[in-house]
């Protein structure tokens, strides 16, 4: 019997530490500590060593050479690095980045602040399915367009943005393509090459590494891209990140990394089967509805609203048992609906009922088959209390009432 | 071979204490903080527990403590709102910083954001006061102080009360990067004029990755990190959740201890000055050594000779481990920016060496240290 409780399905969050990761981290706490810039005694060689080791292992996952790798605090920084590193870098090219409705908060923000300093930034609408409308990203391309950033696997439903075809526009026009991949490294094959991404921000706790260290790949040949540093000091990360480097936390990045590659195939086959099961098993409830591009989408992740159940009020339900979220971590202490659900034209009652499953490593069967009865059986039991289900099964056209507005 | 570390101003050891604080959230406790389920609530506590810890320890309130990446962030994060947030017009500093307040000034005042001012530096490496307060009363616009706590290459302590007043008398702006001083020695911040501090928790035997940011209550700034309501909006990105229960323990160890380790390493510091002076002809120091400086550091400038000149690599073959200068800035080869300001033109006829030291290192180290130099020098 695998069921332990309570079920973790907030993976999209942040993961568990493998325990393997942590095994190799440990030495490089107490006993390795050296810093890694120390190059007169053999504390700083054994520490360096490590970073170089780590940097080959994060280089090897995505097919890029470790000398573009930049290690940085988290995919936050990375994305903060990579959006006003190139606006200041490339100043001189242009002051227009296009960007979609639903990124993360960290690019979002950037942008916002990228308004403020005197850039024009460009939201494009997604299509109901998540997706970016390429031809309505052609448009938009402009003579001052120096970045494109696309994310590549969203955070709340999953969906694969297609990054391939991005990178050929962006190509086509001279324009810099960044993508936030946070959700995707690791998860899904993700090559630099093969992709086409000129910078690419991702973080070792949502692969089952450790929080407070990630990375920017920042590409070095065809074209070779520069950003302006965002931290200045001891010129550490090749003068575009300064700051003494966080060695058990490269080291376990690294290791992560590796189990990544390692295990990838295996896993997302598991995930994306444990997730179908799961799908399928709410799907039989009525009015139940799976958000996002089903096909293109991360294998770990589904978002579905549950119409005439408020999702805080279901995850209220089985909230001891299990832990997962109504949408981002970052914004979920808000009550605001998920912006993400509402950029593909949910109403807010469809937003306002959305649960999001994001599966890991270390998932089990017996855990889905709890997740599905303890779900259905919250739904079942708040539509049962619920006058607007009542009168849903009545056959009352809820969209068509006029409520009383305060 | 045995090896004898004593680069402690470059990095400490974590202390197994601390590492046991952490192990609960590198493994069960693993939930990201703003989770509003079990697992998220559990490690925003420990988040919140830390930061009143810190700032009970500082003498600060929690609302005033910042966690952040490390001590080169937060001096970024300071500077930059300074001059975009506070106003302030006119950069006050001296070339003795580490970089990254120095290569920080620089780009302000390349991006033509400030206008930047070098105080006066003693022979002995300490700050002119006299100097300082010509810059502030003649600088007509609103300015920060950026000066250093004390020095991480010669040691050098500032009196950070007295140029904290001279900030209050002139309206000014005063950050100093107490980044080899937080964890060393007792801060009392509430009484003491300043706006923003930073540490990082890797000087003083917590983990490498965190650091903290002291913001003064009466001054707002905005994030530098922008994506996430993290530290109440300040700085944006999943917490380093590990990371800052060390750096709170830490701290709380090192509070536990502070008068013990005071003595007890300066007088292995002082100790070791003694018997450089007797044992081995034309050396002298780096600093203000014998006075206001700090006690984990000792500078030494070794007489430039055949023998004196492959001293780092031939310590290191002795397995003894220390460094030239700064490690941010060791793979340069070349005199460091601090040595060149203190030794007045002479920097080409010392090899300078900074012995740095921590409650771990032991008498018998240092007298093996002191046998090995002998045969070096």
């Amino acid at each position: 019997m695998n069921l332990n409780l309570p079920v973790y399905l907030d993976n999209n969050a942040t993961t568990p530490m493998d325990p393997r990761v942590l095994e190799a981290m440990l030495p490089y706490f107490v006993e390795k500590f050296g810093n890694a810039a120390s190059r007169n005694h053999s504390f700083g060689w054994v520490a360096e060593e490590a970073v170089d080791y780590g940097r080959e292992q994060v280089a090897k996952l995505i097919n890029a050479d470790p000398k573009e790798i930049i290690f940085t605090s988290g995919a936050t920084e990375g994305d903060n690095l990579a959006i006003k590193g190139v606006f200041e870098m490339y100043a001189s090219k242009g002051n227009h980045i296009i960007t979609c409705t639903t990124e993360h908060k960290a690019v979002l923000d950037t942008c916002k602040h990228i308004e403020k300093i005197g850039g024009r930034v460009t939201y494009l609408q997604v299509q109901a399915d998540g997706l970016i409308d390429l031809t309505e990203l052609e448009a938009a391309i402009t003579p001052e367009t120096i970045l494109i950033s696309i994310m590549y696997g969203n955070n709340e439903i999953g969906v694969i943005q297609p990054v391939r075809e991005i990178s050929k526009i962006a190509r086509k026009h001279g324009v810099l393509f960044f993508t936030d991949a946070t959700q995707a490294v690791g998860k899904i094959p993700v090559d630099v090459q093969a992709d086409g991404i000129d910078l690419m921000a991702f973080s070792g706790h949502k692969m089952y590494g450790p929080k407070g260290v990630g990375a920017l790949y920042v590409r070095r040949k065809n074209p070779r891209v520069k950003v302006t540093a965002q931290m200045d000091g001891g010129g550490h990360e090749r003068g575009m990140r300064s700051g003494t480097l966080n060695v058990p936390g490269i080291v376990g990045f690294g290791k992560a990394c590796e189990l990544c590659m390692n295990e990838m195939e295996s896993e997302a086959k598991r995930l994306s089967a444990m997730r179908d099961r799961l799908e399928n098993g709410l799907m039989v409830l009525e009015e139940t509805y799976v958000n996002g591009n089903r096909e293109h989408r991360l294998p770990h992740t589904a978002n579905i609203s549950f119409k005439y159940v408020e999702g805080e009020g279901l995850m209220m339900g089985f909230n001891k048992n299990i832990a997962l979220s109504s949408g981002s971590a970052c914004t979920s202490a808000s009550l605001e609906p998920s912006y993400v659900l509402k950029a593909l034209g949910l109403g807010d009652d469809l937003a306002h009922s959305s649960l999001r499953f994001g599966l890991g490593r270390f998932t089990t069967d017996e855990q889905i088959d709890y997740t599905i009865n303890a779900v259905k059986e919250t739904v079942l039991k708040l539509r049962e209390m619920s006058p607007l289900w009542e009168m849903y099964k009545e056959g009352v056209d809820i969209d068509a009432i006029e409520w009383a507005h305060h | 071979m045995p090896r004898i570390y004593l680069d402690n101003a470059a990095t400490t050891a974590l202390d197994p204490s601390v590492l046991e604080a952490m192990m609960p959230f590198l493994t069960e406790k693993f939930g990201n903080p703003s989770s509003i389920y079990s697992y998220g609530r559990e490690t925003k506590l420990a988040i919140e527990n830390a930061r009143k810890s810190v700032a009970r320890i500082l003498n600060a309130n929690p609302g005033e403590i910042f966690f952040t990446s490390g001590g080169t962030e937060s001096t970024n994060t300071a500077i930059h709102a300074s001059i975009k947030d506070l106003g302030c017009r006119h950069i006050i500093t001296s070339s003795i910083e580490h970089h990254a307040t120095l290569h920080t000034v620089e780009c302000m005042e390349h991006n033509g954001l400030a206008r930047v001012s070098y105080v006066k530096v003693t022979k002995n490496g300490h700050i002119d006061m006299a100097h300082l307060e010509e810059l502030l009363k003649e600088s007509g616009v609103k300015t920060l102080v950026t000066l250093m706590h004390a020095n991480n290459e010669i040691g050098n302590l500032l009196d950070i009360v007295a140029v904290g007043e001279l900030c209050r008398k002139y309206d000014a702006i005063f950050h100093s990067d107490t980044v080899q001083t937080v964890g060393h020695y007792p801060f009392d911040l509430k009484n003491t004029y300043v706006h923003f501090i930073n540490g990082a928790g890797h000087k003083f035997h917590g983990p490498k990755g965190v650091g903290i940011l002291y913001v003064n209550e009466n001054i707002s700034i905005k994030p530098y990190i922008q994506g996430g309501g993290q530290e109440r909006n300040m700085r944006a990105g999943t917490e380093n959740l590990y990371g800052i229960v060390g750096f709170a323990k830490a701290l709380e160890i090192a509070t536990q201890s502070y008068k013990d380790d005071i003595s007890y390493i300066n007088e292995l510091k002082h100790y070791m000055a003694e018997r450089l002076e007797k044992d081995i002809p034309g050396v002298s120091f780096n600093g203000d050594t014998k006075g206001d400086s700090l006690y984990t550091v000792l500078n030494v400038a070794f007489p430039m000779n055949d023998r004196s000149d492959m001293l780092l690599f031939n310590l290191d073959m002795a397995g003894i481990c220390v460094s030239g200068g700064s490690a941010c800035s060791s793979g340069v080869n070349s005199v460091s920016h601090v040595i060149k300001a203190v030794c007045n033109g002479t920097a080409d006829k010392i090899v300078p060496i900074r012995f740095s030291f921590s409650r771990h290192n032991t008498k018998e180290e240092i007298d093996m240290v002191l046998d090995t130099l002998k045969d070096l020098v």
